[in-house]
């Protein structure tokens, strides 16, 4: 009797661990990360120091709920603007002559179908019509970590649909993403890996926020950018969204 | 009740978790970001074992190698990207599913061109997203995967031809299919243990049909057969449910391997060539009704040569009279197989062609050299030079910074090339030493320039002269009274760590030269078995005889001098003796027997002679050549006496190759068939090394003693160097239960090196360079995910000097610094002054290394060093470091001055905004500013050639940038430039000056009469300095 007991002990802690349905997964990944307080999130403004080689550069990150997004460099007097989107153009400064140039049309149509993920595609996946599905386990930095792979429906490469993957390594113990993937779908870049790893989660009114990502490619260079300041539904110039040339 | 017995249970696992924990360190744990570099090279590549073409995009290319795993190109064959890393690097077949084609792909691990140094498949792989993910799906016994089918009108349906075991008797061969996509698997043809299918091929137009050949084959250490009554070509017609001979026509007797293929434009053509008992009947065979008669048309050499290794056939997808067959140099006929021509010139040895499917002018051909590509259908062929598939032997290292390493590669020649070159290490940068195949390559101990090298079966041993380009055959001859004397193919050769000009060779005795192989003696009897019945490799080949010396046996294959007595040396053969002689050779010693537990005559195929021991060796024994796939790896400290198996089940193959470290003797390195382990309690446990490590063949490693790199030869990779495993050697229990733990380093060296780069093409291979900044690395029980953590470098008097990124993964963690300092505040333009953004560097000292994790701080002193190399003395160092820090200096001035004009002059714009009529005074403030500022900095143009004329912020930046760069005293001309700058600055400051004192003044009066416009508050330029740039 004992024994059956010790063993159903064991079946139920391993079954607790190992198998947790994606839904699950998704759910404690979301109630970890704020849950529903994310739908009164409606903007987030970041700011952080990047160090070029010696040079502190300060950024600006603006990420509104509605997929209105810029990346604001202020650097010797000069204000550079990068992946900026106003809901209908893709767009950034041209470091050459300084003046506004819109993305290639592949990439506005991609960013205004993923407008729609904030804070991102794997809380939003069911509004939007994705799949997630349960790779397995892969340890990530040393972290034994969920691997979920979020079909997004199609995106624009060259000209041609093709399949919109993101993956999410959901830390197996905190369930906060450890790192996300996605196939770079168009450029020079095209076909590899673009990669954001994430870490110093802290909690800004309510909700968590990784203030440390590094991004770059796969197998290759990454930059990092940690936020010494996140401010939800501060007030933002909405006019710095915008094509200047519209 | 139940919550108490989890408890329980929890608190016995904890115990028993860390019961285990204290006998051994697991290192898989602590591997972190200690990550290998790949330095190729691929100018001469490897072998490409299967081409496959996406069947309707034919901007994508799959490529299958013979130990480099799998690539995919997605731009027509420019660029290609290793997409299998993580499993089996010998690929049998690649395989796109034709109603997926963009996602589902098949892989067959295994090679099936059987040559002597073939590895092993494990299995067959799908993935369902081009290659990102893959899924093992079964078949693990299958050992060599020829074929794989697909249904196009089913992707469940799949039909795998498996040629199964080459060096033992094996059920799992023959076709095999599953009707779920890979789930289950059915066994549908089967002839028997000794013959397994060599080619599969499906009926384009009727995927019920289906052709099978068959192949009797087998292979050992000393002999190679091909062909028997077993041999023979089958076709089925519904599905692989029946078969049926289809002979009539070909040669009777024994037959051996049999090329097929379906000509796609007309599936009643069907090609074959055929190796038979009868040299008059070998050749090409053609049927126009699907198989049912055939006609021999042609057994010119091309198609007839070595069919064990080229026995392929493609046919031209638009056109059935258009045939290539791989062999020696490939040969292709219009004529559909009447008359053949060569291919032109490439590397020799063609093993696949492909055409792309819409021009069939385009091809693509798989060699031993690499992947070509041909725009004319085959006559002019051009490399691809971004496949670093190369498949080293061995590798060996000299004693330069940046050291060479030296090594010799599967029908690829030997070379040595750095480990470290500007830009990168590029093709050029390596230099070739040798012909043939290349095996053991060696730089003399103190003469870099002097190196030795050999070919297959020691046909030539070489001592080459790379600096006078004199090049001398140097190998042991025969002389009266000597048998004839047995080399390997990959035969034994060694240096001496205790006379730089000793060279010692094993054919089946151990040859000792004192003067760089002038003159040789035997310095023992022969060592192996001497068993006849495995001398007979002129008989080797079986219906084609294939005698080059692959399958020569009963050889010395590895020697191992001791490092700390010359007298102490070991030999291993390739038949299973190992011997060990403490007199320098007079008397040996056979301890093979005292090896317990290792089969009988398994293959030694390295020795290490312990630094920690002059009775301390190793020994790893390969037995794969007998069938036997279990690691042997062995370990004695009494010469041999008594011997200690350290082999685990964590490794999950056979092993070739193991490296001490040479500081702690519990770390160790072993390669094996299938990727790097490392242990670091002696052999307790073994843990896979992956971080940029492929499970690639592994068939030897070399550790520097003076980086700590390990360098290791892979057999499809080329070579890979993992630097500096400083942190390895380091690594405990205590260490690792720490919340944090800095490891101590070797002061670090600041490069005072500068180049422009390399000068390799976009679509050429770039060896990756080590890092020349300082590495700092720490370990870390537990990754950092949650709270803040920040890393600072700080003086010693404690003010930081710059912030840096830390590393948070669990394990060792390594972040680089430049060696660099913050860069200087610059003035505000309308452009971007580039150059003034230089980061000066920070003089030699100690410093302080500052990490916070939460409330924790931990610091580490660490030391930064000058070049010892490099031409400057301390004086001219200090005057570059004091000119540098004066030009900083000047920046931030110049950039307070502009900070100052820039505030008053947004005051009068404001005060003109809200001033409807501006006065006098006001406006020549605003003249007078704006011709200050436009003297100071550039107020129009662009970053490019429409940039304004430069002005004193872009003078300074250009001289700061140039004077910081340099790492000896600033020139002359230099200082003057500098003089002039700063008397250009001087008279910019009186002429401020004098408008504070002139109109400034005036319009600070009106100022403080107007109460909707206030002036500026200006900052200190202490407070400046802190304000954002």
């Amino acid at each position: 009797m004992k024994n059956t007991i010790l063993s159903f002990a064991f079946l139920f802690l391993a079954n607790s661990f190992f198998s947790q349905s994606i839904e699950e997964i998704i759910s404690k990944y979301h109630a970890t990360i704020g849950g529903d307080k994310w739908t009164s999130v409606k903007s987030m403004l970041m700011t952080a120091n990047v160090d070029a080689g010696g040079m502190m550069i300060p950024v600006e990150v603006v990420m509104m709920a509605d997929g209105r997004m810029y990346t604001k460099i202020n650097f010797q007097g000069q204000e550079i603007i990068q992946g900026a989107f106003d809901g209908e153009t893709v767009w950034s400064t041209n470091f050459m002559t300084q003046k506004a140039e819109k993305a290639e049309s592949d990439d506005t149509e991609n960013t205004k179908r993923g407008a729609k993920s904030f804070p991102n595609a794997l809380v939003t996946y069911k509004s939007q019509g994705y799949t997630p599905t349960l790779m397995g386990e892969e340890s990530i930095d040393g972290v034994k970590c969920f691997k979920i792979k979020l079909d997004k429906k199609t995106q624009l490469s060259e000209g041609k649909e093709v399949p919109s993957v993101e993956y999410f390594y959901i830390d197996a113990e905190n369930f906060v993403p450890i790192l996300t993937e996605t196939e770079i779908p168009t450029g020079e870049m095209k076909g590899k890996i673009a990669q954001t790893k994430y870490s110093d989660y802290q909690e800004v009114d309510g909700v968590m926020i990784a203030f440390s990502q590094s991004s770059g490619i796969k197998d290759g260079m990454s930059q990092n950018i940690t936020f010494d300041k996140v401010l939800i539904n501060t007030t933002v110039d909405e006019k710095t969204f915008k094509f200047p040339g519209n | 009740m139940v919550k108490q017995i989890l408890v329980c249970l929890g608190v016995a696992m904890a115990f028993s978790a860390q019961a285990q924990n204290e006998k051994s360190l697991k290192a898989s744990d602590f591997f972190g970001d200690l990550k290998a570099r790949h330095i190729g090279p691929a100018l001469m590549s490897g072998r490409v074992s299967d081409i496959e073409m996406h069947p309707s995009n034919s901007q994508i290319v799959y490529v299958g190698t013979a130990g480099g795993g799998v690539w995919k190109s997605i731009d027509g064959g420019v660029n290609f990207t290793s997409i299998f890393d993580k499993y089996c690097q010998s690929i049998g077949v690649v395989t796109v599913d034709p109603s997926d084609p963009d996602n589902t792909v098949w892989v067959g691990t295994g090679e099936v061109w059987t040559r002597n140094s073939v590895s092993m498949g494990d299995g067959i792989y799908k993935t369902s997203d081009g290659g990102k993910n893959w899924t093992k799906m079964g078949l693990e016994k299958s050992d060599r995967i020829s074929s794989i089918q697909i249904d196009p009108k089913n992707s469940n349906i799949v039909y795998v031809g498996v040629l199964g075991a080459l060096w033992g008797d094996s059920q799992e061969r023959g076709v095999y299919k599953t009707t779920d996509g890979g789930k289950t698997w059915n066994k549908v043809f089967y002839v028997n243990e000794k013959t397994g299918c060599s080619e599969l091929i499906m009926d384009p137009s009727n995927p019920q049909i289906l052709y099978a050949s068959f192949w009797e084959f087998r292979r050992t250490a000393y002999s190679f057969n091909s062909g028997g009554l077993s041999s023979a070509l089958y076709k089925s017609t519904d599905g692989g449910a029946t078969w049926n001979k289809i002979h009539n026509g070909f040669p009777s007797g024994k037959l051996g391997r049999i090329a097929v293929t379906v000509a796609p434009s007309n599936p009643q053509i069907v090609y074959a060539v055929i190796e038979s008992e009868k040299a008059e009947q070998k050749g090409l065979y053609r049927s126009e009704d699907g198989g049912q008669n055939w006609k021999f048309l042609n057994g010119d050499f091309g198609l007839t040569v070595r069919p064990f290794y080229f026995s392929r056939i493609t046919v031209d997808p638009k056109n059935s009279e258009v045939v290539v067959k791989a062999g020696l140099f490939g040969s292709i006929s219009r004529d559909g197989g009447k008359t053949f021509k060569g291919l032109g010139a490439m590397h020799a040895d063609i093993h696949d062609i492909a055409f792309d499917p819409f021009n069939s002018d385009k091809v693509f051909v798989a060699t031993d050299g690499g992947l070509y590509r041909s725009l004319n259908k085959g006559t002019s062929m051009e490399m691809i030079e971004n496949l670093p598939i190369s498949q080293f032997y061995h590798v060996s290292v000299d004693d330069r910074e940046p050291y060479f390493v030296y090594g010799g590669l599967q029908d690829n020649n030997s070379w040595f090339g750095p480990s470290a070159s500007p830009g990168g290490i590029e093709a050029r940068d390596w230099e070739l030493v040798g012909q043939g195949d290349g095996f053991r390559v060696y730089p003399h101990p103190t003469k870099p320039h002097i190196v030795y090298s050999e070919m297959q079966g020691a046909e030539a041993v070489w001592r080459f002269d790379t600096k006078d380009q004199q090049l001398k055959v140097i190998k042991p001859y025969p002389v009266a009274g000597d048998p004839k004397l047995r080399f390997n193919w990959n035969a034994a050769i060694t240096t001496s760590k205790h006379n730089p000009d000793r060279l010692l060779i094993g054919s089946q005795f151990l040859h000792v030269s004192n003067d760089m192989g002038n003159s040789w003696t035997k310095i023992s009897p022969d060592l192996t078995t001497n068993d006849k019945t495995k001398q007979n490799q002129v008989e080797s080949g079986g219906l084609s005889a294939d005698n080059s010396g692959a399958e020569n046996h009963c050889t010395i294959f590895t020697i191992a001098e001791s490092p700390l007595n010359e007298k102490v040396m070991w030999v291993g053969t390739d038949d299973g003796n190992v011997q060990v002689t403490q007199d320098g050779g007079k008397t040996w010693s056979n301890v093979t027997l005292n090896v317990k537990g290792l089969p009988a005559n398994t293959w030694c195929y390295h020795i290490e002679a312990s630094i920690f021991g002059e009775g301390v060796a190793y020994a790893v024994f390969d037995g794969h050549t007998k069938n036997d796939y279990n690691a042997y790896v062995y370990k004695t400290t009494d010469f041999g006496k008594t011997w200690n198996s350290i082999a685990t089940k964590e490794i999950s193959t056979f092993a070739r190759n193991i490296q001490e470290d040479y500081k702690n003797p519990n770390l160790l390195f072993l390669g094996t068939e299938l990727g790097l382990y490392i242990t670091l309690d002696g052999g307790i446990s073994w843990s896979k090394f992956e971080n940029n490590v492929p499970s690639v063949a592994i068939h030897y490693m070399e550790m520097h003693p003076k980086t700590n790199d390990l360098i290791i030869a892979t057999h499809g990779r080329g070579i890979i160097i993992l630097d500096d495993v400083t942190p390895l050697q380091a690594l405990n229990s205590e260490i690792t239960s720490k919340t944090l733990h800095f490891f101590d380093s070797k002061p670090f060296i600041m490069s005072e090196k500068s180049s422009f780069g390399g000068t390799s093409s976009e679509v050429q291979f770039v060896g990756e360079n080590p890092k020349t900044s300082a590495q700092i690395k720490y370990v870390l029980p537990k990754r950092h995910t949650f709270g803040k953590m920040t890393m600072e470098i700080l003086d010693m008097e404690g003010n930081v000097i710059t912030t840096l990124q830390a590393g948070k993964q669990k394990g060792i963690n390594t972040v680089e610094w430049g060696f660099n300092k913050q860069a200087p505040k610059v003035a505000k333009g309308k452009t971007i002054a580039g150059s003034a953004m230089f980061a000066p560097r920070v003089k030699a000292g100690k410093y302080k290394v500052r990490i916070t994790k939460g409330n924790d701080v931990f610091e580490k002193e660490i030391e930064v060093q000058y070049d010892p190399k490099s031409p400057f003395t301390l004086e001219e160092r200090s005057a570059q470091q004091k000119v540098t820090q004066e030009l900083f200096d000047f920046t931030q001035k110049l950039a307070y001055l502009v900070y100052q004009i820039d505030s008053w002059d947004a005051t009068v714009v404001e005060f003109n905004l809200k001033n409807s009529a501006p006065n006098k005074s006001v406006q020549t403030l605003n003249i007078e500013l704006d011709e200050l500022r436009d003297k100071l900095v550039v107020t129009k143009g662009d970053n490019y050639v429409g940039a304004g004329e430069p002005k004193l912020r872009e003078k300074l930046g250009d001289i700061y940038s140039s004077v910081g760069s340099y790492f000896g005293a600033p020139s002359i001309t230099q200082l003057a430039n500098i003089q002039m700058l700063t008397l250009q600055f001087e008279e910019a400051l009186k002429q401020f000056d004098k408008i504070k004192m002139g109109s400034l003044k005036a319009f600070e009066k009106q100022l403080s009469k107007n109460t909707t416009v206030l002036a500026p508050k200006i900052s200190s330029f202490e407070e400046f300095l802190k304000m954002e740039k």
